[in-house]
């Protein structure tokens, strides 16, 4: 995972309520097998018509936000399906932070897993960063991680964030080798777990009994 | 309808749960969850597993892990495999990946096979009191039993695999209390639908629900694992319920449930987990079974549901400005003006099954309503049973004839045309009577209209050919 610390990009203006991740990245596309080049399917059936041509008016579609790597969006955005496919169109299309009053809560974690970061921020400053992008697709805004501020043309902020989040984004944590750190206690547990729970071993594919017993 | 902080004394059904399952706990950190089921299908999966390769990081507890596939399996003509491509690689990259690790997987050739969430709980693998994840965001549907389950995505199916552990920051706690009773003909579909009308699609977001009140009581397991499945259509978490004996009915007697003495001292356990009296949560919303009714969904996220005795409503309703946008853009994306009857709307195709309403109980009451009569000659009604097992069940009591004699197709167990990535698909523009959970654009197929109503409703709508309130009908 790429760390990140501060960043300075355009924006782009999304302004709806309650974008699902299947507006993020419909079904159809979700039957590949790899992690990367699903960009391309980003917000597809707001992006092309159903002769996969593309609508013009589409904001991301726009020439003048082609460059934006922020997204400023409404409201719950990223609800519905736990799909990762979501964070990894929205990264793969060059954004890397995503501006909202507020998020979904499995969004928000996929995002932080992969380095996407999430920012919250009341909707009349997320409306005057909105605002400005639209009056000037140029504008840049910049969100410091560390100080924990966006700053652009008239909006100065700061934003709250975890603060194990907010390190774990700063330094590229990978979370699974900060987890196994901690191996031993979880051998621990393991032994003291009820044998009431139940256990797959012995059915089906499942044979080593062996390795963790 | 309330929503105030509870004083806090005591604790929860999921503040047993979350400490019993804390493995590491340090200060600024979140908590180390011990996962003791991790249900795993084939389209958030492959990546996990090959990130593992890659790391050269083995699945730490197999035994604890359980895979099936139902996202992209046909529902029809499976003697011919998946037609599809890209779905076969998907299905087949799952196969290797549990052949590789040693993970017991419900393949298409094996008869329990079916949708994860139906599987799960139908094989005794999903108890009471337990931690349970899955890629998926239905996986809220387990928490019917007093598990904590939790929809994550595949970075985090990885973390599972490598360390059977998770690492969460406890979410806050909301009681949705459901006290009186239903009306007759008034169902589970129907009292999740009203909660979430009422309290929004982000009602819930940051917090884990406690279904509570004498309404969630009287429901049978399936009919709490409807509620709780749809916990995450309000942004929540998930979904609790606390256990008690309709749970362990349930549980007895399936492949995995505890035998003998520990089955003893699983009860034991397990009639410890509910909240202590006076527990406070962080919010609760009240509400009285008796105002709820048959709902329907007419826009595009699944809040926006109204009684089926009502029109449509106009824009000008929010007071909201976005929301008014949004209902404006949900009516246009569904061809419906202002002040329609709900039930002059009439529909292309009916689709019964789901992860929300394709068990057994749901088919028996949608067999209830279609026995003797005949699916409209406009409409394509297809029952997707949720297993291969409920299939079975269903056969056994004679379900298939009476849908199949009324019109109805009787395919395969799968997910289906709850998300249209098997071939199951609406037509652009096509409109359907849903037993599904979501009703976002194009969720049954681009440019298609979904409208999220029960078995019995969406039964009754494939007759009619357009909306009726089932109750009507007496059955």
């Amino acid at each position: 995972m790429e760390a990140i610390v501060t960043h300075t990009g355009r924006m782009a203006p999304l302004l709806r309520p309650n974008i699902d991740t299947d507006q993020i990245i419909p079904q159809r596309f979700l039957k590949r097998i790899e992690r990367t080049g699903f960009g391309r399917f980003l917000f597809a059936d707001w992006a092309e018509d159903e002769e996969g041509e593309p609508i013009a008016s589409f904001v991301l579609n726009r020439p003048e936000y082609r460059k934006a790597s922020v997204l400023i969006t409404g409201r719950n955005f990223g609800s519905g399906s736990s799909r990762e496919h979501a964070p990894w169109a929205l990264q793969d299309r060059g954004f890397r932070v995503i501006i909202a009053p507020s998020f979904a809560d499995i969004f928000r974690a996929n995002c932080h897993k992969v380095g996407l970061l999430t920012v919250e921020l009341p909707t009349d400053r997320v409306e005057a960063l909105a605002g400005l992008a639209e009056q000037d697709p140029t504008a840049t805004v910049t969100i410091d991680l560390e100080a924990q501020t966006v700053s652009a043309h008239g909006v100065e902020t700061g934003f709250d964030i975890d603060p194990y989040v907010r390190y774990s984004l700063m330094h590229g944590i990978d979370g699974i080798a900060t987890t196994l750190e901690r191996a031993h206690m979880i051998s621990r547990y393991e032994e003291l777990r009820p044998a009431f729970r139940p256990s797959l071993r012995g059915s089906g594919n499942t044979e080593d009994g062996e390795r963790h017993g | 309808m309330t929503s105030a902080p509870d004083a806090k004394q005591g604790r929860s059904l999921f503040d047993k749960v979350w400490e019993e399952h804390v493995v590491a706990r340090a200060a600024g950190e979140p908590d180390l969850l011990y996962i003791d089921l991790h249900l795993v299908h084939e389209v958030t999966s492959p990546q996990a597993f090959e990130a593992l390769r890659a790391a050269g990081r083995p699945v730490r507890r197999p035994d604890l892990t359980m895979a099936t596939a139902d996202h992209g399996v046909p529902t029809i003509d499976r003697d011919r495999g998946i037609t599809d491509s890209l779905s076969r690689r998907q299905v087949e990259t799952l196969v290797a990946n549990c052949a590789a690790n040693g993970i017991t997987m419900f393949g298409m050739d094996d008869p329990r096979q079916g949708i994860v969430h139906v599987v799960g709980p139908e094989q005794g693998l999903v108890q009471a009191g337990m931690t349970i994840v899955c890629g998926d965001s239905h996986t809220s549907t387990h928490g019917a039993f007093g598990s904590l389950a939790l929809g994550i995505g595949t970075s985090e199916v990885e973390h599972v695999l490598a360390t059977q552990t998770l690492p969460q920051r406890k979410p806050r706690s909301m009681a949705i209390d459901i006290d009186g009773r239903l009306p007759q003909g008034v169902t589970a579909k129907d009292a999740i639908l009203g909660v979430i009308s009422r309290i929004g699609v982000d009602g819930g977001t940051g917090h884990v629900f406690e279904y509570r009140g004498s309404v969630v009581r009287s429901l049978s397991m399936e009919g709490r694992m409807t509620m709780c499945n749809m916990s995450i259509e309000a942004g929540a978490r998930a979904g609790m319920i606390g256990p008690d004996d309709t749970t362990f009915e349930y549980i007895e007697g399936r492949p995995f449930a505890p035998k003998g003495v520990q089955w003893d001292e699983a009860l034991d356990h397990w009639r410890s987990l509910a909240s202590d009296e006076g527990v406070g949560f962080d919010a609760v919303h009240r509400f009285d079974g008796a105002d709820f009714e048959p709902y329907v969904t007419w826009g595009t996220n699944p809040s926006q549901a109204i009684p089926v005795g009502d029109p449509v409503p106009s824009p000008d309703q929010f007071d909201d400005a976005q929301e008014r946008q949004a209902a404006a853009r949900a009516l246009e994306y569904m061809a419906l003006d202002p002040g329609t009857p709900m039930t002059e709307i009439r529909i292309d195709r009916v689709f019964i099954g789901s992860c929300t309403n394709g068990r057994i109980e749901d088919l028996r009451a949608a067999a209830a309503v279609a026995a003797g009569r005949k699916v409209h000659s406009r409409v394509g009604a297809m029952v997707v049973p949720g297993s291969g097992l409920v299939k079975a069940q269903a056969e056994a009591e004679g379900l298939d004839r009476v849908f199949t004699d009324a019109g109805f197709e009787w395919r395969d167990a799968g997910c289906s045309m709850c998300l249209a990535m098997n071939g199951d698909s609406l037509y652009p523009g096509e409109r359907c009577a849903s037993t599904s959970n979501r009703n976002f654009e194009g969720r049954q197929g681009p440019a298609g209209r979904t409208h999220l109503v029960s078995p019995a409703m969406a039964t009754a709508a494939a007759i009619s050919g357009r909306f009726v309130d089932v109750r009507a009908w007496g059955s």
